[in-house]
Order: C-alpha cells, then sequence, then structure tokens
C-alpha cells in the first residue's frame, strides 16, 4: 500500500473529557493515528489508557471534545447525529468483547441485523446471513441460539455479524478476550481472511500479546495518548 | 427491525408469560367487575324494562323506579283527561308475604297489571298463557320463584296454589322477565285482584302508565302530565338512568366496583410497567449494539412500542375472553348479574392502551438516552 494513497482513517490531537458530577477524567489527551486501507491497525497499551475510547470516538459512538477525526473522508465533527448514525449503519461492523448477540435470536436472525438496518427484506437478509455463516464455517448452526455456541463458535457468528453488510470499517474490541488461546488464534486468523479487503480497514483493540502476529501495524497507547507505532508488529514483540 | 422484535420478546418466554398474565389478570377485573356492576346497575332499572310503559306517573317525591309512593286510584283519570294520552292505565307493585304449602314463607313482589289490557304484561311465556290471569285467584309467576320454591322442596308449575297474605293464589303461568335488584320472585295477577292480595290501605295505586297518542312524542306527554299538580311524568329512559343515577349516588356499590377496577389497573401498572422495565433493562446491552449498528433512536423506540402493545393486546385478549366467558356461565345461571355493553370492553381497551404507553414510556426513556458506545464497556 502506497503511504501517498489517503489514510482509511485520521485521527488528530483529539481530546475527550468525561464528566461525571464534579470530577472530570480526561481519557484521551491529543491522541493522533492513521489507518490505511487494506490493513489490520492493532491498538495496545495498558488497561484505562483510552484505547477503547479512540475505538468509540472513531466509529461515532461517542462525541469528543476536540480534534479532528475523518474516516473515509467524512469528517465525524462536521456531522450532525443522524449523519453519524446513516454513516455507522452504512460503513461500519462490530465485533465486541462478550459478542452481544442476542440470546433470544438464531445466529441466522443475529447476522441478518445489519442487514435489515439497511432495509434488506427479513427473507433475503436471513438468506446472506446463512451464506456469510458457511463462510465463517458454521453453515451447521444458522438456527442455534447463542447459548448452544461454543465461545469461539459466538465470536464467528458476531463476525459473520460485522461483515455481512461489507463494511469498510470493522472495529474488533478485544475480539478474544473471552476465549482460550487456540480459539482466539482462529478467530483472529479468520477475521483477517473474511475481513480485510483493499477497500477497507480494520481496527483492533486487544490486549492479547498472543495475536500482535496478526497485525499490519500496531500503534501503542499510555495516558491518553499515542506512544508509539509499530510498522513491523515483530518490533513490539521484541521491545 | 419490528419482526426482531417481536421474536426479542416472544421468546423470552418467561418475561413474555408475566407480562401477558398480569395484563390479562387486570382486563379480567377490570371487565368482569365493571359488567358484574352494569349487571347489577341493570337489575336495578328491572321494573321499569319488564313494564315497558313509554311514560310513568308517579308521586312527585319520587326518585327512582324501586321506590314507590302510593298515590289515589283516581289520579289514573287525572291523567286520561290529558291531551295527548291514548291510554293511561293503574299499575301497582308492593313486596307482600306468600305463604307455602309446607307453611314457610317467601317474599314476592306482586305486580298487578290493568284488568282489561294487562299493559305491562311479561313477554316470555314459558308455560301457561297471561291471558289466563282473567281467571279466579290466577298469578304469574317468573322463573325466580320457580328457583326459589324449588329450593324450598315445592315445584312450582301450572296449578300450583299458594296463598298471598292468606288469600289463595292458583299459578296460571310461568314467564322469565329480568331479575330485581333484592332479588323477590315476581307474582304477577291483575290490578283489581292485587287489591285483593294486598294489605288495605288507603292508597294503593303505585304507577300510572301512559302511553302517547301517535304524533305526541313521550317528552311532549311527560310535559302535559307534569302540569297536573302532585304528579310527576317521567319517560321510560329517563327513569331508566334517573334510576340508575339514584343507585350510584346513594349506595356504595360504585365505590366497592370503582375500587376493584382501580385495584386491577394499579396491579396492570405494577407488574406490567416492572416486568416491561426488567425487561428491556435486560436487553439494554442489545439494543446499544443495534444503536451502534446504527439503528435509529425512532426505529429502537418503535421496537420497545411494538412489544409493549403487542403484549397489551393479547393479554387485553386474554381478559376480555375470559369475561366474556364468565358472563356467558353466569348468565345462563342468572346471577351473580352479569352485563357488558360495548362500552366496557372500549373503557378496559383504553386503560390498556395506557398501561401499555405507560410500560413502554418507562422503557423508552433508558432506550432513547442510550449511550451507543456502552456496548465497549
Amino acid at each position: 500500500m502506497s503511504t501517498s494513497t489517503p489514510p482509511a482513517v485520521s485521527v488528530r490531537d483529539v481530546v475527550k473529557t468525561f464528566v461525571s458530577g464534579d470530577s472530570q477524567t480526561r481519557a484521551l489527551k491529543g491522541a493522533s493515528l492513521e489507518a490505511r486501507f487494506g490493513e489490520v491497525l492493532m491498538i495496545v497499551g495498558p488497561s484505562g489508557c483510552g484505547k477503547t475510547t479512540l475505538l468509540s470516538v472513531i466509529c461515532g459512538t461517542l462525541g469528543f471534545d476536540s480534534g479532528e477525526i475523518e474516516v473515509f473522508g467524512h469528517n465525524l465533527r462536521a456531522m450532525r447525529s443522524g449523519e453519524i448514525t446513516r454513516f455507522r449503519r452504512e460503513n461500519v461492523g462490530f465485533i465486541f468483547q462478550q459478542f452481544n448477540l442476542i440470546p433470544t435470536l438464531s445466529a441466522a436472525e443475529n447476522v441478518s441485523v445489519p442487514l435489515i438496518l439497511h432495509g434488506i427484506g427479513v427473507a433475503e437478509a436471513e438468506k446472506r446471513a446463512c451464506a456469510m455463516l458457511e463462510r465463517v464455517g458454521l453453515a451447521d448452526k444458522t438456527k442455534s441460539r447463542p447459548g448452544q455456541l461454543s465461545g469461539g463458535q459466538q465470536q464467528r457468528v458476531a463476525i459473520a455479524r460485522a461483515l455481512v453488510h461489507h463494511p469498510r470499517l470493522v472495529i474488533c474490541d478485544e475480539p478474544t478476550a473471552a476465549l482460550d488461546a487456540a480459539t482466539g488464534h482462529q478467530t483472529i486468523q479468520l477475521l483477517k481472511e473474511a475481513a480485510v479487503q483493499p477497500d477497507n480497514c480494520v481496527l483492533v483493540v486487544t490486549h492479547d500479546v498472543r495475536i500482535y502476529g496478526f497485525a499490519d501495524r500496531i500503534v501503542q497507547m499510555d495516558d491518553g495518548r499515542v506512544t508509539a507505532r509499530f510498522d513491523d508488529p515483530k518490533d513490539l514483540t521484541h521491545a | 427491525m419490528f419482526r426482531i422484535a417481536l421474536k426479542m420478546l416472544f421468546r423470552d418466554r418467561a418475561k413474555y408469560a408475566m407480562l401477558v398474565c398480569g395484563l390479562a389478570f387486570c382486563s379480567l377485573l377490570m371487565c368482569q367487575q365493571t359488567s358484574i356492576f352494569c349487571g347489577l346497575m341493570m337489575w336495578t332499572t328491572a321494573v321499569v324494562r319488564n313494564i315497558g310503559a313509554p311514560v310513568w306517573v308517579v308521586d312527585a317525591k319520587v326518585e327512582q323506579a324501586n321506590e314507590v309512593i302510593p298515590m289515589r286510584r283516581i289520579e289514573v283519570e287525572r291523567v286520561r283527561g290529558v291531551v295527548g294520552v291514548a291510554s293511561a292505565v293503574p299499575l301497582y307493585i308492593g313486596i307482600e308475604q306468600a305463604k307455602l304449602e309446607d307453611g314457610s314463607f317467601q317474599n314476592v313482589q306482586l305486580v298487578g297489571l290493568d284488568t282489561g289490557s294487562l299493559t305491562g304484561r311479561p313477554m316470555e311465556v314459558i308455560a301457561g298463557r297471561v291471558e289466563d290471569l282473567n281467571l279466579p285467584d290466577a298469578v304469574v309467576v317468573d322463573q325466580v320463584a320457580v328457583e326459589k320454591f324449588r329450593r324450598k322442596g315445592i315445584s312450582l308449575q301450572v296449578g300450583t296454589r299458594f296463598e298471598i297474605n292468606d288469600k289463595e293464589a292458583r299459578v296460571v303461568g310461568i314467564c322469565r322477565v329480568s331479575r330485581s335488584f333484592l332479588g323477590q320472585p315476581h307474582v304477577y295477577t291483575t290490578y283489581d285482584r292485587a287489591m285483593q292480595f294486598a294489605k288495605p290501605a288507603r292508597k294503593m295505586l303505585s304507577y300510572v302508565l301512559a302511553e302517547p297518542l301517535p304524533g305526541v312524542s313521550d317528552h311532549e306527554l311527560v310535559e302535559r302530565i307534569g302540569k297536573l299538580s302532585g304528579l310527576r311524568a317521567i319517560a321510560k329512559d329517563d327513569l331508566f338512568w334517573m334510576t340508575i343515577k339514584w343507585y350510584i349516588q346513594n349506595t356504595g356499590i360504585p365505590v366497592s366496583f370503582g375500587t376493584v377496577v382501580v385495584l386491577g389497573v394499579i396491579v396492570g401498572i405494577a407488574i406490567a410497567g416492572q416486568t416491561f422495565y426488567l425487561f428491556v433493562h435486560d436487553n439494554l446491552r442489545y439494543l446499544a449494539a443495534f444503536k451502534a449498528m446504527g439503528a435509529r433512536n425512532t426505529t429502537l423506540a418503535g421496537m420497545v412500542l411494538i412489544q409493549a402493545f403487542s403484549v397489551g393486546f393479547i393479554g387485553y385478549g386474554i381478559g376480555v375472553g375470559l369475561t366474556a366467558w364468565f358472563g356467558n356461565v353466569v348468565l345462563a345461571a342468572e346471577q351473580p348479574p352479569f352485563f357488558m355493553p360495548w362500552q366496557v370492553p372500549v373503557f378496559v381497551a383504553v386503560v390498556i392502551l395506557f398501561i401499555s404507553a405507560f410500560s413502554a414510556l418507562i422503557g423508552l426513556n433508558k432506550v432513547l438516552r442510550l449511550e451507543p458506545a456502552v456496548v465497549f464497556r
């Protein structure tokens, strides 16, 4: 990927403060990063350093106080709330630490949700959901409910849900935190195979050192700032 | 997303069952109690409905149909003299004591119909003939009399004899009429014979039943008769509502039933509101995930509303259905009183709609203020 290509995601000097009563907590103190098309960018750092807050402001689920964020050329600061909601619906896929699969819906129904939100009919959405589940190796589990699936299988359903509407930005928050080492390894491998496309970008927040090797690049955060950038993940593991 | 919302609701069986049961119970309580209240009010107007005359002339002090202030017999002639009256006949109604074959007593409501016209005669005759009231000692009894006598071991049928105030009465017919508020059996006879059965008094006339000439309205006639000093004429419908109003204002019945209905509403709000709040609260994380995925607030609000109104609709259907079943059973047994006019299910539907909306609002408040970023916490 040429470095002259505009970045998929550009974050510049972003500040975010949480106010609770009289107390204020500055979670982001001028964080900056760039994510490129076709890459998996991992954001790593100790607990409380602002990784998840940064992920939240990039995908527009959380506002920010100052700085600039551009995602695929869209300036989030300039967008109104309804536009950001629409932007998320059309461009972002989510993979959560606790999967957030609806326990009363089948795997296919869970995966079909982003498509239904797009206005696609239920029958067509479930057909595409089943195809996506087949792609992540769960063709025989389309009718199973999350409670009937293992942790790894649930995370694969979550990956299918995140990718079914072909988002340009895939947001993963600790995708392997609830999984054992082997399952986590398989899951991140599947995610990389299924999610990474030349016209999109995958952002992964993680603590899990074992999956650093799957990143194309890594940025390290500490105390609300990006403190280091590693173009080769091995540099961080050796550091 | 509405289909997804309904699947989320229906498949959470414990909460769904709790919500439906709570609202069904609330609907049943409100619908059944209101219908019994309406039935009781109908019983208070039994005399008006059984006799059915268009204009009733009573003493000026009378406030409702079951209150009899005797008048002089001459009042019938005075009413007949009013321009626009097609007919005016006397009616006697009084509580008398019947003595049965075995020596036991039973209070009865003696109804003395105009001897010539039998105006106000019972319409539904089960056995015998009302026309036979012109035979000596003849009376027609209602189904309540048959039932009450049967409980005392006496089979009341055409030809059975008993005494009213020591005077012999012979059953020539059995009829079916609306039960009276106090539940005494109706015993129909002619006005003249009623004068013999009843204990003698200076004034014996209970009502004058008047009918207007063609072209004269009931209310016009009421106005004309009202000009006679000392008498009060009331149109049938007005007497019906006056009676109900009197019972509502002068007895504890509406307070008693109203309390149960209010309790039904409170129970409904408490169960449905709390359970629905828990349901939304339990699903908040998933609703936040939908919000993060790009669901609009209006979509989420629609999901919550459709969930609330679905359980409301189903609970209402079950509650009203159970009330209808209860009504069928009690109507066959003829007690307790039961009358469910269309206004009752509409009233219950409005209350259930309110409870569902209230429950939804509690949940919506949380959903609309939900930060999608909570899914990352």
